[in-house]
């Protein structure tokens, strides 16, 4: 049995040093799922990756005089302890820019984890590029200084979604439904909150959370939505209970306009597909159709032609990847994380999907444009999942919630 | 004498090794020392805590599976509960309570005790279908909870705490990873020796009877019900001690460290090493442990081989890697390992030739089928080829087709010298 | 009221789909006392041929071939793996079925990757067959109850009329006599298996464009399949027909109605702590009838266990 156990310890040594750094690229672990029920999102998410840091780094020469980005995937199966173990072999690896964006839940673990490893371990710490965990409290009460939030939190969302929906006149009653966790009730207690605040006149017809993950069928639900009269739905839903649920109530006769938060590419935008048209609608960064401009509709094209069945749908992925480009070349050095986070506080930056930027100091949430975009087969000149189906930008609410309020109390080294 | 465990759970507690000996615990206690002057880095260690806390928590489950003949699909609850009572502790140490780090899983063990008294008491009535379906249920029920008692449970992203906040002990304040492996080891090394030294217990043997013959027990004596009990109940409580060393490893619980998934794959953990023998679950989980940490840093679809392992192992080796260990005990006794030496490297070569070609044929077919469309480029054993191209899938094909001919022409041989070699006697027995 | 009737309709679809599965489920518990653990492995298994078969020729073609093609692997296995396994014992093949189950996910992902799939139901029946007060009900979903009664239908009358079904129903009750008599119990194992996974590859086939097909759907049903014939007591037909409309009444009413803790704690005389969320009780306040819909199978299921190990209409014991 000893000798199993050495020879086993041998072979995972083996494993563990055989990918050990070489000093000639910047590497960028992307911890997210990439077996498992959340996969598709995670492999989606990490194709973007690789493309942009070849699109945006390496092609245009590197940073600091050729060195290249590198984006080494590591499979956390959405589970935040092998997120744990991943991000100990990251930083063996010599890694020390961390991404990672599917499930606030492995985003507090991971958070938390960098925080404490930072504290401990002053020589090699790393920075958490979060790209797509949206929870508030990830810039709020559990905010830290290696923490960078790329995407619009729930909060800003809402408030952008709540400015256009009380300009639509047309909406008098509306049913919040989303799923039992931190983010569904996040995004509930703020449409409650903020529609309270903007439009009193609207009813809140139903607010309910359903379990994450574990509903077979939404046909319930979608019957309760129908016989409750409401005129709009907003639901925070994301992956397979988003597809159940927008066919269910469309399925069911729902007329409605569907706000949504996640309703795009990995595949949902195929299953909903012609049902959906004209009705879901999806609050996101980063406009795709119609392009803003021919370097951006180029970008796609290029995407394209490498992972045709691909989408971009996480544009903010490239603001990602051409800001911390930006940040190492202005603190000279991809080593010294403390000047690299130093260098992202408080940039600014052009987003190719034609946002301006800004990477807010006092809580490290950026700051962008949001769009309420349309899932529709017209006037789509980049469609996701292959389908012919795609988003188009409606309305804009340009630097949303560039003066909200934060409960973050950052410590600085 | 073809294999050992035909019926591989009707001998709990059957010995690879004398552990009835001190020297195997005194080896173990050493390797356990020396390790990480072998593999230092931060991630190795973290990878050999993980490995111990799977083999406590594999040992308690073979508690029940393996002597108790009780097959449960929540097992997850003893640990997860234990580990989450641990990590309140932890907060309530960071609040001013004095608790030295080290004694923790001695509380995640009682908590563990304590909810599988209160779940045995009616879960354990009866053997079989019903216990596994209760398992199964309350497994869920619990899982569940843990989304819907925030208060308790934290929810979806679960609790977390810090293990430096205690006092020092000895100078260490558990900060630094190594600090962290050489406690786990420790409780290791008590959790393995406490659960060996019960099965050894009266208790212990008679939860194999009860196991092997509910009604010869009864009619001995024992009420089936009440050994059921308690081996439930010693289970919970290593159980316990494993989520309380999960607590102090990565410093966080969640919903993951209740649900299913885990409960499952302590199953096949304990499976895979072989139910039969107490060494069994150790050999699993650091097998497991390896192939689902490092296999999945090489290859996208290493839970396709892990699945191909297991059901291979449940239909060739129903004795699991310890059961196919032991099958050499015969001929070592006998003095005949010797000649076994020479026809397994003949079949080495061939049977390894067989794997990497067939692991090949699947990564070319997931490479050309998922890859980028332009991505041809693939790197295979260090050779980069085109994975569009024909030769390359008829290179591996044709290896694979001659490997598993030689195999097939190779085993007669190997079967003969096998016969040899377990049967006492002169050279042509 | 309208709602109600809805609704009626809504838990009978869900409870005729569970039966699909558990009726295969339960004959082969019976014949061969085996809990099959991947039997909705194989209900995927049909969902994935449909659509696969679907995008050369429609949806009607995978109607009938599909679930052929399930149930002719299902054989297989059962001929090749199942049998193997069979000599070691129940534990070593519960094992081996779980096990299936991972590797059927795998290979699932491995030849058709990790996204929904889109796999739709035939434009024929795509049109509202009627409307409740605003809620429509939609064709396939009619289509799905006719499916799911005829199956019910033409397996009563297998079993009640036929020489092979009267043999499947004596060993239903009396599985060592049925083999004393020296029936070819092999062959009618592999025949029952083959059957009864066919049956939860036709179920996925219809399944498939309403719930979704994805390689997590298996795992989604996977375990309250157990629960509904265990509930049902095993090896009891009937008894899994009434536990699976049950089942798919519960799910349906307690995602609709929305009944909160809130409400029975004050009418029984309890006042809310202000403010909530800094009460020890906060989540049993905000407890509501939906949140918890999903495990009250598994709940019942315990409760069934502990009273009455046999299940609701179970005869013999497990």
């Amino acid at each position: 049995m000893k000798s199993v156990k050495k020879l086993m310890l041998g072979v995972a040594v083996a494993g563990l040093t055989a990918t050990a750094s070489f000093a000639d690229t910047i590497k960028i672990a992307f911890i997210d799922p990439l077996s498992g029920p959340f996969a598709s999102t995670g492999t989606n998410g990490l194709h973007q990756y690789q493309f942009a840091a070849d699109a945006v780094v390496n092609e245009n020469g590197g940073v600091l005089g050729g060195m290249n980005f590198e984006i080494v995937p590591f499979d956390n199966k959405i589970s935040p302890k092998e997120s744990l173990i991943q991000l100990q072999v990251a930083i063996d690896q010599g890694i020390r820019f961390i991404a990672q964006g599917n499930s606030s839940g492995v985003a507090n673990a991971l958070t938390d984890a960098i925080a404490k490893h930072n504290s401990r371990n002053p020589d090699d710490r790393v920075l958490f590029l979060n790209y797509a965990a949206v929870d508030p409290a990830l810039t709020n009460d559990k905010c830290n200084f290696w923490h960078f939030r790329f995407d619009a939190n729930a909060d800003i969302k809402m408030d952008a979604l709540t400015d256009v929906i009380a300009q639509n006149d047309g909406i008098k009653k509306i049913y919040v439904i989303g799923q039992d966790y931190s983010f569904g009730k996040a995004v509930a207690a703020a449409a409650v909150g903020m529609l309270g605040a903007k439009r009193p006149d609207i009813e809140i017809v139903g607010n309910e959370l359903h379990p994450i993950g574990k509903v077979k069928d939404f046909t319930p639900y979608a019957r309760k939505i129908v016989a409750s009269g409401a005129d709009a739905m907003i639901t925070g839903n994301w992956g397979s209970d988003m597809v159940g649920l927008g066919k269910a109530v469309i399925e069911n006769g729902f007329e409605g306009p569907i706000y949504t938060y996640y309703a795009a590419g990995s595949g949902i935008t195929a299953a909903i597909g012609e049902s959906g048209k004209g009705r879901i609608r999806l609050i996101a960064e980063g406009q795709i159709n119609p392009p803003v401009s021919d370097e951006a509709s180029a970008m796609y094209k290029a995407y394209k032609a490498k992972h045709p069945d691909g989408n971009i749908d996480q544009p903010r992925i490239f603001n990602v990847i051409g800001m911390l480009a930006k940040a190492i070349e202005g603190a000279g050095t991809a080593d010294d994380v403390v000047a690299v986070a130093k260098q992202l506080e408080g940039m600014e930056y052009q987003s190719i999907w034609g946002s301006k930027l800004f990477m807010r100091p006092q809580d490290h949430q950026l700051i962008q444009d949001m769009h309420i975009q349309v899932h529709t087969d017209e006037g789509v000149e980049f469609d996701y999942d292959g389908s012919g189906f795609g988003v188009v930008r409606e309305s804009t609410v340009s630097m949303a919630s560039m003066d909200i309020a934060t409960t973050c109390n950052m410590e600085r080294p | 004498m073809s294999t050992p465990a035909t019926t591989p759970l009707t001998a709990g507690t059957r010995r690879l090794i004398p552990l009835n000996h001190a020297l195997p615990w005194i080896i173990a206690a050493v390797c356990l020392f020396i390790l990480p002057y072998v593999f230092d880095s931060r991630s190795a260690l973290t990878i050999m805590n993980q490995m111990a806390i799977t083999i406590v928590f594999a040992l308690s489950y073979n508690m029940l599976l393996g002597q108790g003949g009780m097959l449960s699909f929540g097992h997850a609850v003893y640990m997860g509960l234990g580990g989450f009572f641990c990590m309140h502790l932890l907060n309530w140490v960071e609040a001013g309570l004095w608790l030295p780090l080290p004694l923790l899983p001695v509380f995640g063990g009682l908590f563990g005790l304590f909810f599988a008294f209160l779940i045995g008491s009616f879960s354990t009535r009866r053997a079989g279908t019903v216990f596994a379906m209760i398992s199964l249920g309350v497994g869920e029920l619990v899982a569940a909870c843990s989304v819907i008692i925030v208060i308790f449970f934290g929810g979806e992203e679960g609790i977390s705490g810090d293990r430096t906040m205690g006092p020092e002990v000895l100078g260490w304040d558990f900060g630094p990873q190594e600090q962290v492996y050489y406690l786990t080891a420790l409780w290791l090394l008590i959790a393995a020796l406490g659960m060996f030294l019960y099965s050894r217990t009266p208790i212990g043997r008679v939860a194999n009877a009860v196991r092997d013959n509910e009604e010869r027990a009864e009619f001995l004596g024992y009420s089936q019900r009440h050994v059921r009990w308690m081996s439930f109940m010693a289970s919970g409580f290593f159980a316990g001690i494993a989520g309380a060393l999960f607590a102090i490893n990565f410093e966080i619980l969640t919903e993951e460290n209740l649900n299913l998934t885990t409960s499952g794959s302590i199953l096949l953990v304990t499976f895979l090493g072989g139910v039969g023998f107490f060494v069994g679950p150790i050999i699993g989980a650091i097998v497991f442990t390896l192939l689902q940490t490092v296999l999945s840093l090489y290859t996208e679809i290493w839970a396709l081989y892990l699945g191909i392992l297991f059901v291979a192992t449940v239909m060739f080796f129903p004795g699991g890697l310890a059961g196919l260990l032991a099958m050499h005990v015969l001929p070592w006794k006998l003095g005949k390992i010797g000649h076994l030496v020479v026809p397994y490297a003949k079949m080495l070569i061939p049977a390894l030739a067989f794997v990497l070609s067939a692991a090949a044929v699947l990564e070319i077919l997931f490479h050309k089928r998922h890859a980028g469309l332009g991505d041809h480029e693939m790197n295979l054993y260090g050779i980069t080829f085109d994975s569009h191209g024909a030769m390359p899938l008829i290179t591996v094909l044709a290896i694979a087709a001659v490997s598993l001919f030689a195999i097939v022409k190779l085993a007669p041989g190997l079967k003969a010298a096998w016969d040899d070699a377990t049967h006492m006697g002169g050279h042509h027995g | 009221m309208s709602l109600f009737i809805v609704n009626i309709l809504d838990g009978l679809v869900t409870g005729l789909l569970l039966f699909m599965l558990c009726s295969g489920l339960t004959l082969i518990f019976s014949m061969m006392g085996v809990l099959n653990f991947a039997h909705a492995s194989f209900y995927m298994l049909g969902a994935y041929f449909a659509y696969q078969i679907s995008l050369f020729s429609g949806f009607w073609l995978g109607l009938i071939v599909a679930p052929i093609a399930v149930g002719v692997i299902g054989a297989l296995i059962e001929r090749y793996g199942l049998r193997r396994v069979h000599k070691y014992g129940h534990v070593p093949e519960l094992i081996f079925t779980f096990g299936l189950a991972l590797l059927i996910e795998e290979a699932v992902q491995f030849f058709w990757g990790k996204s929904q799939q889109a796999y739709e139901a035939p434009e024929a029946l795509d049109f509202a067959a009627f409307q409740i007060a605003g809620n429509t009900f939609p064709a396939y979903k009619l289509f799905m109850i006719f499916v799911a009664m005829g199956l019910f239908l033409v397996l009563l009358y297998i079993l009640t009329k036929t020489r092979v079904g009267m043999t499947i129903q004596a060993a239903l009750s009396y599985p060592e006599t049925v083999q004393n008599l020296g029936h070819n119990v092999p062959m009618v194992f592999m025949g029952v298996f083959g059957v009864g996974t066919a049956m939860a590859g036709l179920a996925g086939v219809i399944a498939g464009p309403v719930l979704g097909t994805f390689p997590g759907m298996a795992f989604l049903l996977g375990s309250i399949v157990f629960v509904t014939i265990v509930i049902g007591g095993l090896g009891s037909l009937w008894g899994a027909l009434i536990a699976s409309l049950l089942i798919g009444w519960i799910q349906t009413f307690a995602a609709t109605y929305n009944v909160r803790m809130e409400d029975i704690l004050t009418s029984l005389g309890f006042t809310k702590p202000e403010p909530i969320w800094d009460s020890a009780w906060q989540d049993l306040w905000t407890l509501t009838l939906p949140q918890i819909g999903p495990i009250l199978p598994y709940l019942l299921m315990v409760i069934v266990l502990v009273v009455r190990p046999q299940g609701l209409f179970g005869k013999r014991e497990t």
